[in-house]
C-alpha cells in the first residue's frame, strides 16, 4: 500500500439536529481509487464535501499530507472536485472553463494553452475549445468538468456521483475512461456513488457507508465475497441472507441442516447470519442435495437463469446456467468456502461498525 | 458577526419599504386633520369612512375593476399560453415580444395610446374603458407567470388522459389545469395587485365623475387628503397582510408533512 | 397537441392587435401629424426646445441616479436573500410586493410627512443631535421617491437570477482556487446579468416617464418629461405634441428593449 495521503479523524457532522456522520475515521492513500458507496443519505457526499472544504465538520480533523486542513478554505486546498451535474460555468467557453483555475494561479498564456490542449486530449474532446458548455451533451460536459479539475494538477480528485446523470451505455464507457485517466495521471481519486457496479468496477478500495457509519472497507473482491454484515451483503449484489446458528468452528446449522464452512472464531451455538451469493447455490437432483426444495419462479436473464427455490421455509435466490423448470423438486448444495458467516447485530447501533483499513 | 450585519441590512431595506405604510397607519388614527400635526388618538376616521359615499364608491370601483380585469386577463392569458405551446418557435417569440410591450413600455405611453384609441373609436369614457385598459396591462403578468408552468407541463400526462378515454376538455381540466394552477393563481394575484395599484393608466382612460381610489386620491392631493383615505388604506393593507400570513402559514405545513 | 389548439390564441391575438398595436399606431399617427392632419416632424423636434430638453435632461438624470441607487441597494440584498436558500421562495417575493397593496400615491405622500422640515425623520435626527435632513422639494427627494417606488422591481429580478445559480457552480469556482471577490466578479456577476438587465429596465423606464412622484415630492416646480406629456394631454389638450414627445420617450424604451434582448435571450431575468 502506498503512503497515507488523507486522514479523516473522528469526523462528526449533523444538519438540523440530524446526525449525518458519527465519528468517522478514514485513511486514503496516494494513488488510490477510493469509492464511497452507500444509499442516499448515508453521509458519503457529506464526507466528500468535508474533504473538499465546502462543509465544515462539527467535530474531528482532516489531515492532508501530514497537515491539518480542517479550517482551510476550498480555494487553498490541493484537491479539486468534479461536481454532480458538472457545475460548468455556462457563460464561459470550454477553454475559459478549463483555464479558470490556471488564470487564478497566474500561469503564462502558453502554459495555459498547453494545459488546455493536454486536458482536452486526455478527455477525448480535442477541438472543443471555443464551444459553450450548453452545446455539449451530458457526457461531454462531464469530461469538461474533469478536464477543468485536473489541469490544476491536484493530488486528489474528488468526484461526486459524476456519472449519475448519464445513461447506462455512456456510464459504462466512462467507467473505463475514468480508470484510464486515473492511471495516466497517477493521482488519488475519491469517488462517491450509490451504484455498486460502478464501485466494484473501478475502485482499489470500496468504503461502504450507511447512516453515517462506515460499514466495511476493503477491496471490491473482499467486499463482495466477504461482506461483514447483512447491510453490506444486501447492498452489494444479490444475496441470500439466512439466519443460522454457529455450532462450532467451521460448522454451521442453516435451517436445520448442518453445513461445513471455513469461518472460525464465532463461538459455539451462537446465532449468526450467513450470506450465500445466488451464483454459489448449486442446484442438483433432490437425492444429491443437502436440503431439498421446489422451484417456484424462473426468469431468463441472458447470461444465466434466475430461479427462486422454496426450501426449509426460506426462499432461495439461485442463479444458474442450467434450467430447472418451475415445480421441479431440486436439491441444494453449497461449497463450504461460499458460506460467509456474519455476526448477527444485537441492536441497531451494533449494525453499524466503524473500521479502519 | 457577518450574519448579524446581513440581517440588519435586510431589516433596513424592509424598514425603508414599510416606513411610509407605518406612517399612513399612524395618520389614520390622528385626530388632527393635517398630516403635519399629531392631534391625539381617534377612531373617528374609521367611522366616518363608512359614511363617505364617494370613497366607498371609489373603493367599490377599484375592487370591481381589479377583480374583473384580472379574471378576464387570467382567462385570456392562460388560453393564450396553452395555444402558444403548439406554436412554432418563431411565432411564439413574436407573440411573446408583443406580450412584453405593455410590460416594457412606459405606463404613460400605454395610457395615452389607449386614450387615443377610445377617442377615435368613439367609446365613452367610464368604467368600461378603465376595465379594457386594465385587462390589457394585466394579460402580460398572467402570461409571464403561467408560461413557465406550461413549459414544464408533461404532454404525455395529457395524452395518457386521452388514452384512458377522457375528452379533450376533460383531460385539460383534470390533468393539465391542476399543474398550471399555481402559475394561474400567482398570475391572477399579480394582475390584481397591479390593477389595484395602477394610477397612471387609469388617469388617462377614466371618464369624468368615475373614480378609482388612485384617481380619487390624486384629485384629493390638491385639496388635501381626507383622513378617511388613510383609514381605508390601513384597513386594506391590514386585511391583505392577515390573509397573506394565513395563506403562507397553511401550505408550508402541508409541504413539511409531505417532505417528511 | 392538435392544430386546432392554435385557434385558442385568437382571443389574445385580437386583443393585442386592438389594444396594444393599434393604440401604439395612433400615438405614431398623432405624433407625426399636425392639427390639420398633415405630416410633420415638429412634434418630435419640439423636444429640442429649451423647456422640453431641460425636463428630458432632468428626467434622464434623476432616473439614471435612482436606477443606480436601486441597483446598489438591491444587489447586496438579493445576494443575501439568495444565499439564505429559503425554501419559501414565494414568501420573499410577497414581502416586496405587499407594499403595493397600499396605494402608491398615498405611500409617496407619506414620504412628505416623513421628510418635511418638522417631519418624523428630522424629529428622530434631532433626538440624536444630528443635522436635519433638508431634501423635501429637491431633486434628491424625487430620487428617493423613485427609489422607494421601484426598488422592488430591481430586487425581484436580481433575486430570481441569483437564486437560480447552482451552489455547486460557486463551489466549483472556490474549488479551482478563486477567492470570494474573484468568484463574484467572474462567476456570480456575469451569471446574474439577465436579472440586472431586467431590473434596470423595470426601474429606469418607469422612473424616466413618471409624472406623479415629481409633483408630490419635488414641490411641483421641477418638471420631468412625464409631467410635460401629461399636461399636454390632460390640460393643454395638444395630443399631437404629447404624442410626439411620447415617441421620443419610446426611443429610450426601444434602446432598452434591444439591450435586454441582447443580454437576456431566454427571458431568464423575469420578475416572477
Amino acid at each position: 500500500m502506498n503512503k497515507e495521503l488523507i486522514q479523516l479523524i473522528d469526523i462528526s457532522k449533523s444538519f438540523d439536529g440530524q446526525m449525518v456522520l458519527d465519528e468517522l475515521n478514514l485513511n486514503i492513500h496516494e494513488n488510490e481509487f477510493v469509492t464511497l458507496l452507500g444509499p442516499s443519505g448515508c453521509g458519503k457526499t457529506t464526507t466528500l464535501r468535508i474533504l473538499g472544504g465546502f462543509t465544515n465538520p462539527d467535530k474531528g480533523r482532516v489531515v492532508f499530507d501530514g497537515q491539518d486542513i480542517t479550517n482551510i478554505p476550498p480555494n487553498k486546498r490541493q484537491l479539486n472536485t468534479v461536481f454532480q451535474k458538472y457545475a460548468l460555468f455556462t457563460h464561459m467557453t470550454i477553454a475559459e472553463n478549463i483555464a479558470f483555475g490556471l488564470k487564478i494561479k497566474k500561469k503564462s498564456k502558453s502554459y495555459i494553452d498547453d494545459k488546455i490542449r493536454y486536458a482536452l486530449k486526455l478527455v477525448n474532446l480535442e477541438g472543443y475549445e471555443n464551444r459553450m458548455p450548453d452545446s455539449l451533451s451530458g457526457g461531454q460536459q462531464q469530461r469538461i468538468a474533469i478536464a477543468r479539475a485536473i489541469v490544476n494538477e491536484p493530488k486528489v480528485l474528488l468526484l461526486d456521483e459524476p456519472l449519475g446523470a448519464l445513461d447506462l451505455k455512456l456510464r459504462q464507457e466512462m467507467q473505463y475512461e475514468l480508470i484510464r485517466m486515473k492511471n495516466e495521471l497517477g493521482i488519488t481519486f475519491v469517488y462517491v456513488t450509490h451504484d455498486q457496479e460502478e464501485a466494484l468496477t473501478m475502485s482499489d478500495t470500496v468504503v461502504v457507508m450507511n447512516q453515517g457509519y462506515i460499514q466495511q472497507i476493503g477491496s471490491p473482491e473482499s467486499i463482495y465475497n466477504e461482506p461483514e454484515n447483512a447491510f453490506v451483503a444486501d447492498f452489494i449484489g444479490d444475496s441470500n441472507i439466512i439466519p443460522a446458528t454457529m455450532i462450532e468452528d467451521k460448522l454451521v446449522n442453516i435451517l436445520g441442516t448442518r453445513f461445513a464452512c471455513v469461518d472460525t472464531g464465532f463461538g459455539c451455538n451462537r446465532p449468526v447470519d450467513v450470506v450465500i451469493r445466488p451464483e454459489d447455490v448449486i442446484l442438483v437432483e433432490p437425492s444429491e442435495g443437502m436440503i431439498q426444495g421446489v422451484v417456484t419462479h424462473l426468469i431468463f436473464k441472458g447470461v444465466h437463469y434466475e430461479m427462486e427455490v422454496q426450501a426449509c421455509g426460506f426462499e432461495w435466490l439461485v442463479q444458474s446456467t442450467t434450467l430447472f423448470p418451475v415445480g421441479k423438486e431440486v436439491g441444494i448444495q453449497v461449497d463450504p468456502f461460499n458460506i460467509q458467516i456474519m455476526n448477527k447485530p444485537e441492536s441497531e447501533d451494533e449494525e453499524a461498525v466503524t473500521l479502519d483499513i | 458577526m457577518k450574519s448579524v450585519l446581513k440581517k440588519i441590512y435586510i431589516a433596513l431595506i424592509i424598514l425603508f419599504l414599510y416606513a411610509p405604510i407605518g406612517t399612513l397607519i399612524v395618520l389614520s388614527f390622528n385626530a388632527s386633520k393635517t398630516r403635519a400635526k399629531w392631534g391625539g388618538f381617534t377612531f373617528r376616521w374609521y367611522i366616518s369612512l363608512f359614511q363617505n359615499e364617494e370613497i366607498l364608491r371609489a373603493l367599490f370601483n377599484t375592487l370591481a375593476i381589479a377583480f374583473l380585469s384580472s379574471f378576464a386577463a387570467t382567462v385570456i392569458g392562460t388560453v393564450a399560453c396553452i395555444a402558444m405551446m403548439a406554436m412554432k418557435r418563431r411565432t411564439k417569440s413574436i407573440l411573446m415580444g408583443i406580450t412584453n410591450i405593455p410590460m416594457l413600455n412606459a405606463d404613460i405611453v400605454t395610457g395615452i395610446s389607449l386614450m387615443l384609441l377610445y377617442i377615435s373609436l368613439g367609446i365613452r369614457f367610464g368604467i368600461g374603458t378603465i376595465l379594457l385598459s386594465h385587462i390589457t396591462f394585466n394579460i402580460p403578468y398572467v402570461i409571464l407567470s403561467v408560461m413557465p408552468r406550461v413549459r414544464q407541463l408533461n404532454v404525455s400526462t395529457y395524452e395518457a388522459a386521452l388514452d384512458l378515454g377522457a375528452s379533450h376538455i376533460n383531460a385539460f381540466f383534470k390533468v393539465m389545469f391542476p399543474d398550471l394552477l399555481p402559475g394561474i393563481l400567482s398570475g391572477f394575484l399579480m394582475a390584481f395587485t397591479m390593477s389595484l395599484d395602477d394610477f397612471i393608466i387609469t388617469h388617462f382612460t377614466k371618464g369624468v365623475g368615475v373614480d378609482t381610489l388612485s384617481t380619487k386620491i390624486y384629485t384629493e392631493i390638491k385639496k388635501g387628503i381626507k383622513p378617511e383615505m388613510y383609514a381605508l388604506s390601513a384597513l386594506i393593507f391590514i386585511t391583505v397582510l392577515t390573509l397573506l400570513v394565513l395563506i403562507n402559514l397553511s401550505p408550508t405545513d402541508k409541504n413539511k408533512r409531505r417532505s417528511e | 397537441m392538435t392544430s386546432k389548439s392554435k385557434w385558442l390564441s385568437a382571443p389574445y391575438l385580437l386583443w393585442s392587435a386592438v389594444f396594444i398595436i393599434i393604440p401604439l399606431g395612433m400615438v405614431f399617427f398623432y405624433g407625426l401629424t399636425d392639427k390639420t392632419g398633415a405630416f410633420t416632424l415638429d412634434n418630435i423636434l419640439a423636444i429640442t426646445t429649451a423647456g422640453h430638453a431641460k425636463s428630458l435632461r432632468l428626467a434622464l438624470l434623476l432616473s439614471l441616479a435612482s436606477t443606480i441607487v436601486c441597483f446598489l441597494l438591491a444587489y447586496p440584498l438579493a445576494m443575501i436573500l439568495a444565499n439564505m436558500k429559503v425554501k419559501r421562495h414565494n414568501f420573499i417575493i410577497l414581502i416586496f410586493i405587499l407594499p403595493m397593496w397600499m396605494n402608491f400615491l398615498l405611500r409617496t405622500l407619506a414620504w412628505q410627512t416623513l421628510l418635511e422640515k418638522n417631519g418624523v425623520i428630522n424629529h428622530v435626527l434631532s433626538f440624536f443631535h444630528l443635522p436635519a435632513l433638508k431634501i423635501i422639494n429637491t431633486p434628491a427627494a424625487i430620487i428617493l421617491g423613485m427609489v422607494y417606488n421601484f426598488l422592488p422591481f430591481m430586487i425581484l429580478p436580481l433575486y430570481n437570477a441569483l437564486a437560480k445559480i447552482d451552489t455547486n457552480v460557486i463551489n466549483a469556482a472556490h474549488d479551482l482556487g478563486a477567492n470570494h471577490f474573484y468568484t463574484f466578479i467572474r462567476i456570480i456577476l456575469p451569471l446574474s446579468i439577465p436579472g440586472i438587465i431586467s431590473g434596470i429596465t423595470m426601474v429606469f423606464i418607469p422612473a424616466l416617464t413618471t409624472f406623479v412622484i415629481s409633483s408630490l415630492l419635488g414641490g411641483g416646480k421641477l418638471l420631468l418629461i412625464g409631467d410635460v406629456i401629461e399636461q399636454e394631454f390632460t390640460r393643454i389638450s395638444n395630443w399631437h405634441l404629447g404624442s410626439g414627445l411620447s415617441m421620443v420617450l419610446m426611443i429610450f424604451i426601444l434602446i432598452n428593449m434591444v439591450l435586454s434582448s441582447i443580454f437576456d435571450k431566454e427571458g431568464e431575468g423575469s420578475m416572477l
